[in-house]
């Protein structure tokens, strides 16, 4: 109980303190997530519109696949990075492995079938309600898609931030592609598991108390956005 | 019939009768052997139908009588199980639906503000930023929105909503107008507005063909009057006489306010 309560002070104190390894796993985590969450973004969001927009053939398999993919275990992407990446691997040329590029890489493979799954989720709701005003008008399919994600902005950040979530949390795949190296690919989850393995419980828990922060402001955030969605009734 | 006024329909301009070449207007539908089965039942069974280029033709018809799917049907938004619908000689399709446009019965506006919500379709007709930005504040004048450019779209009452997606359907500068009973369940000075607005499109040459189940709304607008009735054309004449003797029974009794089953 006694290491329990020291370790709350030492970590309140790191954080009070600014501790400057502490920020630097600060920094590296946001900006690995947030990077990785960009791109899932940019991949993930089109694809879920264009599953709602194209009604093709197999659209339900690859709708299934897709949502299977929601669920994909963080170490064994990490795996599937890491052979790819290795220095025998296919892109091993780049020699990315144990870089931070590699742990976006990671990341994004992770999430961003998240991000397609639930922002067709979204944008399906809203394409049942414009679909026959849009072919009345003749929109084209592009037009269609764009015009989905603009108008469903408030629902797709959420779909953003349930991403986010999932990739700053994750601790399975950046281990194993990112190695976990001092001053260069740890992150907030890496550290936290290896401080508490060593020990060093304030550390430890100072680098939770943050991560858990930061979760709950992106989900304070995400129900502040949706209030004033429903204020403008675009919700 | 029930004893009501002599009804005197409003001063319209007076568009001549049909000329041959008329039937090549995109306005003139012509329909034949149109059905349309769902699920084994027939929803729509219309032998031949064929409307003026230019005039406003009332479709009217109990709850249920597939005056909706006919509009669709029409309109090209649902494939006919069989038969043929043409406009002008042109066979209904996306050629023929890209110079027509409808107001749904519940208006679909875009989460934009009611200016955005012109801007989306007027974005995709030629001309200068200018001319797009005078055309949208001359339709906003028009359907008496020009103050509430800037709002929410989805924070309009029910009336402005629809004028809205009136003027939104006038911003494509339509051939022809498909309306699906716009003004059901609205205050009565949007409805008036409305009416005025559907004259007004339909004095510069635009075919009007407006959903109703309201008969005073029908006098007020109709040149023709098609009467729907279990998906099947009653009676497709005229309004004045239309209005005046109605020749099957189901039409006598939807005027005289009976239900008709």
């Amino acid at each position: 109980m006694q290491d329990f309560s020291a370790a709350f002070g030492l970590a309140f104190g790191l954080i009070a303190s600014g501790d400057a390894d502490l920020f630097e796993i600060v920094g590296l985590s946001m900006r690995v997530s947030l990077t990785a969450l960009l791109l899932s973004c940019l991949i993930g969001f089109p694809i879920g519109a264009l599953l709602v927009v194209r009604k093709f053939f197999g659209r339900g398999i690859v709708i299934a696949l897709v949502n299977s993919m929601m669920g994909f275990p963080p170490v064994v992407i990490g795996l599937l990075v890491y052979l790819a990446l290795s220095r025998a691997g296919p892109l091993g040329w780049l020699g990315l492995l144990y870089s931070p590029a590699a742990m976006i890489i990671a990341q994004t493979l992770l999430i961003a079938p998240i991000v397609a799954a639930l922002s067709r989720q979204v944008l399906e709701a809203l394409q049942a309600e414009y679909d026959e005003q849009f072919r009345s008008l003749g929109v084209s399919r592009g037009s269609a898609m764009l015009a989905l994600i603009v108008d469903g902005r408030y629902g797709l950040v959420t779909v953003a931030l349930a991403g986010f979530g999932r990739a700053v949390a994750e601790v399975g795949a950046v281990i194993i592609v990112g190695g976990n190296i001092e001053h260069l690919t740890r992150v907030m989850t890496t550290a936290i598991a290896l401080e508490t393995s060593k020990g060093d419980l304030g550390m430890a828990l100072a680098l939770g108390i943050i991560l858990m922060s930061i979760a709950v402001s992106v989900n304070l955030g995400a129900s502040a956005l949706r209030a004033i969605a429903e204020r403008q009734a675009y919700a | 019939m029930p004893d009501t006024v002599p009804f005197a329909p409003p001063d319209k301009p007076d568009k001549g009768p049909p000329t041959p070449r008329d039937r090549l207007l995109p306005g003139a539908l012509r329909l034949d052997r149109l059905t349309l089965q769902v699920a084994g039942k027939t929803l729509v069974d219309i032998e031949k139908l064929e409307l003026e280029p230019r005039s406003v033709t009332v479709v009217m018809g109990p709850n249920g009588a597939g005056k909706s799917l006919f509009l669709r049907l029409v309109h090209g938004l649902i494939p006919p199980s069989s038969g043929w619908v043409s406009w002008g000689e042109v066979a209904c399709g996306e050629a023929t639906r890209s110079t027509q446009a409808m107001v749904f019965q519940k208006p679909v506006l875009l989460r934009r503000s009611v200016a955005a919500n012109l801007d989306f379709v007027l974005r995709r007709r030629a001309g200068s930023r200018a001319e797009r930005r005078a055309r949208r504040d001359e339709l906003l004048a028009r359907v008496g929105l020009a103050g509430q450019a800037e709002q929410p779209a989805r924070l309009l009452s029910g009336g402005e909503q629809q004028r809205l997606a009136l003027a939104r359907a006038l911003a494509t500068l339509p051939k022809v107008l498909l309306l699906d009973e716009p003004t059901a369940s609205l205050d009565p000075a949007s409805v008036q507005m409305i009416e005025q607005i559907v004259l007004a499109a339909s004095a510069e040459d635009t075919k009007v063909i407006f959903v109703t189940h309201d008969v005073g709304q029908a006098r007020r607008l109709a040149d023709d009057v098609a009467f729907l009735h279990h998906g099947r054309l009653i009676e497709h004449r005229p309004a004045a006489i239309f209005f005046t003797s109605p020749a099957s029974e189901a039409v006598d009794a939807y005027l005289a306010g009976r239900i008709v089953l």
